[in-house]
């Protein structure tokens, strides 16, 4: 079974106490009325859809119910670093690192 | 005389509707290495704090609550589990009654009585853990789960509470309308284990 590292509980639990939650790192905007259609549908709706590296939010919904940022590998499905929400979004450099 | 008849009918109507049945009515099963028991009633809360709150809570119940991930406090029958960085289920094992949430409301803290969502069940025996392990994917090694530590976890597709009393022993919590499929797969697991 997969282990997924919660940062919140501090240890490896198995894939099914975690649920993903989409793509990470999405910005809500200040003033959603002030938005065009467009860039509100491009905010709101288009996620990319990565073959490699997608940074993720996942949630340890049957543990801390705490939501966290993972870096995962699409294809291997290797998580390469979870993270706490509100951390900022790894560098290139950073992810590169990791993927030595 | 019809009168009479009335209210006999009466009092035996009353106690049909007063006839009721605990949802673990029963249930025990043991074997050479596992024994399951239907917990009796407890007081429970769902407890949200943080920072402050932490503080006020700790003062109510009288024992500070645990705040490193999977830990547990107890003091008598009253038992505090880290469920999240800011979620704790308090449970007193003896007393259904016990006052767990504070009277007077405080706005740090979310205290709420949750104790006819959850039943408990107790497991104790050497085959204890490897019967869980049998619908729950949790590493329930004494170095990755040792005694007086909980975790809330998954116990086949059931959300369970699982609190390690001692090396041997266990205590699960779920809910109530989870108990026929819970049970299930305890029982399941305990034959496992003797295999």
């Amino acid at each position: 079974m997969l282990l997924i590292h919660c940062p919140y509980c501090e240890a490896e639990r198995p894939e099914l106490e975690f649920a993903n939650a989409g793509e990470a790192h999405i910005v809500r905007p200040k003033d959603m009325s002030q938005m065009s259609d467009e860039d509100f549908e491009a905010m709101f709706f288009i996620r990319d859809n990565p073959k490699g590296i997608n940074l993720e939010r996942w949630r340890h919904v049957h543990g801390c119910g705490r939501f966290f940022n993972a870096i995962r590998s699409t294809v291997t499905d290797k998580f390469l670093k979870t993270y706490k929400a509100g951390e900022p979004r790894p560098s290139g450099d950073e992810i590169a690192e990791l993927m030595k | 005389m019809a009168r009479v008849g009335t209210k006999a009918a009466t009092a035996a109507t009353k106690d049909l509707i007063a006839a009721r049945t605990f949802a673990t009515a029963g249930m025990r099963y043991a074997n050479a290495t596992v024994t399951l028991d239907a917990a009796a009633p407890a007081a429970r809360v769902s407890l949200r704090a943080a920072d402050r709150g932490i503080g006020v809570y700790s003062r109510h119940l009288g024992f500070e609550l645990p705040t490193t991930p999977g830990a547990t406090a107890s003091k008598g029958s009253t038992h505090a589990l880290w469920l999240g960085p800011d979620e704790w289920l308090i449970l007193d094992t003896k007393n259904a009654n016990a006052k767990l949430v504070p009277t007077r409301a405080n706005a740090a803290i979310s205290a709420t009585d949750v104790s006819h969502r959850n039943v408990g069940f107790i497991l104790t025996g050497a085959g204890a853990a490897d019967g869980l392990n049998a619908a729950c994917p949790r590493d329930l090694s004494l170095e990755a789960f040792p005694a007086k530590t909980a975790s809330r976890t998954i116990l086949g597709k059931a959300e369970i509470v699982l609190y390690r009393t001692a090396r041997d022993a266990f205590r699960v919590e779920c809910w109530r309308s989870y108990v026929p499929y819970v049970w299930g797969l305890l029982v399941n697991g305990a034959q496992d284990a003797h295999l």
